[in-house]
């Protein structure tokens, strides 16, 4: 099923004020309902290349696997969709070249990228992250942050040293805990879950979350919801007036509409309950 | 510049302590880092952890609790000028280093058996105790990673309705409960747990309950035994 028309995508990504180049990539397939986010870290470029390796191998990936599979086929092991798999290998495809391509060129050593994923399919998304670039979604007149940072400041409040309005103001902010490139082997954190009508979902990098509060961000949605390009452009001006201090991506996706695949959930859902 | 405690005598001598370590031990009793020779002070009253320039205080289950400026603390990241009280006695918490406008812009990774920081970390000499305690929570952070509590198996039980007594295993990633029309709500499987979403409210827009108050519009985490109402059927949701 061609998404185009469901699903309104766009992404912008922005150096910021303070550093000199952008070490963030953004990509996506609105047919195929593909969005992809990464932060690239490491000297000598190995950050922009780290990030970009990442996107590209991701989306070439899922191009490649998504067309294939029934949408929301359920795989009987793991329990995770079969676009949750797909993603899951599109992931290790992306960690085992970019750690490969850093073994063997020493000034990239030690490059590494964060990454979110969201593919939309039968009105349900599957989304992985790896590192502390976020997804929230808007419903309801409400935002939620739906993944949860691999970041030492996220374990800091964990244990209950910091709470969360603490944490805005602690120095920890920017060491992740899990990032793509860095080990032979990675694991992204993976979720499902349902679309609705008018949700909005949001990616971004920490140039965004770390200058810009929540309340703001739900706020520039709220009020630009319906243009999303100027939504993007108010964000990314916002973060820069705070001090732009690292680069800032953002990609907002708005559902437009139902896009169950024929067997439709409804079905499935009242499944258990007439067994 | 390192983060010190700065401790006062009876006599009012005053002793600085500098938070080279990453774990700083207070008490009565030898062997901490940090005695004091006080009856109100417990043997093993509170520690302090230093990452990067950052102190976090964390009583250690003392008699007389710790303070900070008064307030009773179990945790706390310490700011400047913090007042600690144990007991009786009275320590000052010296950061010079302020927060927020350090060198820390730049993203860094940190990993279990890191031996260094990637290059570029803002350009700063690191402490190794500092690199250490980070690997260590690092570590333990992909310990959990690794056993998530998303690989419990979870279950449902009907309590009532025609099928009261059945029971369903959440084998899925996502599984939708529910009857459409009347009232649909998801149950998803995150990293940290099981989380209950209401989805569609039907014609009434009711919202589904969780030990007998409807759930926002936010994910709501489930706990076991929590009592879930969805379309009328109540249902407890239990970890294996």
């Amino acid at each position: 099923m061609n998404l185009q028309d469901k699903i309104t995508i766009m992404g912008l990504t922005d150096t910021g004020i303070v550093r000199r180049k952008n070490e963030d990539a953004i990509g996506y397939d609105s047919a195929l309902g593909i969005v992809v986010l990464a932060d690239g870290m490491g000297g000598h470029r190995g950050g922009e290349i780290a990030s970009h390796m990442t996107v590209d191998t991701v989306i070439h990936q899922l191009q490649q696997n998504i067309p294939d599979i029934t949408p929301g086929e359920v795989d009987a092991g793991s329990g995770f969709s079969m676009e949750s798999i797909c993603i899951q290998n599109a992931v290790v495809a992306a960690n085992e070249l970019v750690y490969k391509t850093a073994e063997e060129n020493s000034e990239h050593k030690g490059m590494g990228t964060t990454i979110v994923v969201l593919q939309f399919y039968n009105n349900s998304f599957s989304l992985a992250h790896i590192g502390d670039s976020r997804c929230y979604r808007m419903r309801a007149d409400k935002l939620e942050q739906i993944t949860k940072d691999h970041s030492l400041l996220q374990e800091l409040i964990d244990r209950g040293f910091y709470t969360p309005e603490e944490a805005r103001n602690s120095m920890n902010k920017n060491l992740v805990t899990r990032a793509l490139g860095i080990d032979p082997v990675v694991m992204p954190d993976i979720q499902e879950d349902i679309v609705l009508k008018n949700d909005i979902y949001l990616l971004c990098s920490d140039g965004l979350t770390d200058l810009v509060e929540d309340e703001d961000i739900y706020l520039t949605i709220k009020q630009f919801s319906a243009n999303l390009e100027e939504a993007a452009k108010q964000l990314i001006t916002k973060a820069n007036q705070n001090g732009g201090k690292d680069n800032i991506s953002v990609m907002l996706c708005r559902i437009d509409d139902d896009f169950s695949s024929k067997i439709g959930w409804f079905k499935k859902i009242v499944a258990w309950f007439d067994e | 510049m390192v983060a010190k405690l700065i401790t006062t005598s009876s006599t009012g001598e005053k002793t600085e302590f500098e938070l080279v370590n990453e774990t700083t031990t207070i008490g009565r009793k030898p062997g901490n880092d940090i005695q004091i020779d006080n009856l109100s002070v417990s043997g093993r009253h509170a520690q302090v952890i230093t990452i990067l320039e950052d102190s976090f205080l964390e009583d250690l289950g003392s008699t007389n609790g710790t303070y900070v400026n008064g307030k009773l603390v179990k945790k706390h990241a310490l700011e400047n000028g913090d007042n600690i009280t144990l007991g009786k006695y009275q320590i000052i918490y010296q950061n010079s280093a302020g927060s927020g406008e350090q060198d820390f812009e730049q993203t860094m990774i940190i990993r279990p058996g890191e031996e260094g920081m990637p290059e570029e970390a803002g350009g700063k000499e690191i402490d190794k105790s500092v690199q250490k305690i980070s690997a260590a929570i690092a570590s333990e952070a992909a310990a959990t990673a690794a056993s998530p509590m998303a690989n419990r198996e979870a279950c449902l039980q009907l309590l009532s309705g025609a099928n009261a007594g059945k029971e369903l295993i959440l084998t899925k990633a996502l599984t939708t409960i529910g009857q459409p029309g009347v009232q649909v709500a998801a149950i998803t499987r995150r990293p940290q747990g099981f989380f209950l979403i209401h989805v569609d409210g039907g014609p009434n827009n009711s919202v589904p309950k969780v030990g007998g108050s409807p759930i926002g519009s936010n994910a709501h985490e489930l706990k076991s035994h929590d009592i879930i109402e969805v379309a009328g059927v109540k249902m407890e949701f239990y970890l294996k």
